[in-house]
């Protein structure tokens, strides 16, 4: 594949590689640890370091800054998220006394 | 060699970590390996040249984001043992779709052309002798300008957001009261009282509201306030 090489011997298809291994053991994660939010939302993390991997990695092979423009706003992103989610952990971990995710099916308090 | 080594390295350490992210049985680990992970992360991007993204991540990322994770894991009083039950039986299904989300993104790598042209095609081309952080910043402040500005106000909502989610409001707390405050005259508290020698207190009727002995009634020295104690009732608002 064309696109130019990030380092000698290493390849955009390196990085994707790594991306790609990283969304999957997010996705693996969120099946495995189905019961604990904390844990999936960690999940979620690996996900979005991994788009990020992704997107440097092109923004390296092509000579092209955007991909780290957008890949700052994904970081900026995933930090509210976390922030929110947390947040929502915390008050419904005060309200219920667990986190079990098959528990949140009610929107209600 | 030694830089495509190094490449290496923080791949495996990255992707190793992951594993154990996912699979580790105390969070507290699983978050530990979280920020293990973003350190390397970090590594890989400074291997592309993405110096300022490598170093933001580890301040947002290990500074606050998986802080911010160690802090509700070891603040929420949550049996994390009982919350692994299923994983035996989430497992397979779990591994099958990872299996399966692997292969098809291994035939899309293997079946992927790039178009020629793409090699010319720039949207904002890092020019040579620049940094990476003034490159990012030449472009971020102009072409992305709104863009930059929305993600400042994506970061306000959620601060307030969680603000306000978390913020319990206890009625018992004491709060500042600037009405009370400004409307205070010297009347409503001091109160001039001529004590001859070898008073005692209880002969004066001189006792703090919550104090005062059934026999002598006690003075107002508040005036009509709400029946606090007398702390409260000097409106400091000290921090409960």
């Amino acid at each position: 594949m064309s696109g130019g090489q990030i380092l000698p011997g290493i390849g955009l298809m390196h990085y994707l590689s790594v991306g790609a291994l990283l969304l999957v053991l997010g996705m693996f994660g969120i099946f495995l640890n189905r019961k604990n939010v904390i844990t999936i939302m960690m999940s979620i993390e690996l996900i979005l370091v991994g788009v990020n991997i992704n997107l440097v990695g092109f923004s390296a092979a092509l000579h092209d800054i955007t991909g780290q423009v957008l890949a700052l706003f994904v970081l900026t992103v995933a930090a509210a998220e976390a922030a929110i989610g947390l947040a929502i952990v915390v008050i419904y971990f005060r309200n219920r006394g667990s986190i079990e995710v098959e528990d949140v099916t009610l929107m209600r308090g | 060699m030694l830089i495509t080594a190094v490449f290496w390295i923080f791949a495996t350490i990255l992707v190793v970590s992951a594993a154990l992210v996912v699979s580790a049985r105390n969070p507290v680990h699983s978050v530990l390996f979280l920020i293990l992970c973003f350190f390397n992360a970090a590594g890989l991007f400074l291997l592309a040249g993405a110096e300022f993204l490598a170093l933001i991540l580890v301040v947002v990322y290990v500074g606050a984001v998986a802080v911010l994770f160690l802090f509700v894991v070891m603040m929420l009083d949550v049996n994390f043992t009982q919350l692994r039950e299923g994983v035996q039986r989430y497992a397979p299904v779990g591994a099958t779709i990872g299996v399966v989300l692997l292969a098809e993104l291994l035939m899309t790598f293997g079946g992927v052309r790039v178009a020629p042209s793409l090699a010319t095609l720039h949207v904002a081309p890092i020019a040579a002798q620049t940094s990476n952080t003034e490159a990012l910043g030449l472009v971020l402040y102009t072409h992305y300008v709104l863009a930059f500005q929305l993600s400042g106000l994506v970061l306000l909502v959620a601060m307030i957001g969680a603000i306000v989610l978390t913020l319990r409001d206890k009625p018992r707390a004491r709060r500042q009261s600037i009405a009370r405050q400004t409307t205070r005259e010297v009347g409503d508290t001091l109160l001039m009282v001529d004590v001859r020698p070898g008073q005692t207190m209880a002969e004066l009727g001189i006792f703090r509201p919550l104090t005062t002995l059934p026999q002598a009634p006690a003075l107002d020295l508040i005036g009509p306030t709400p029946p606090v104690s007398a702390d409260d009732a000097t409106g400091r608002g000290d921090a409960a």
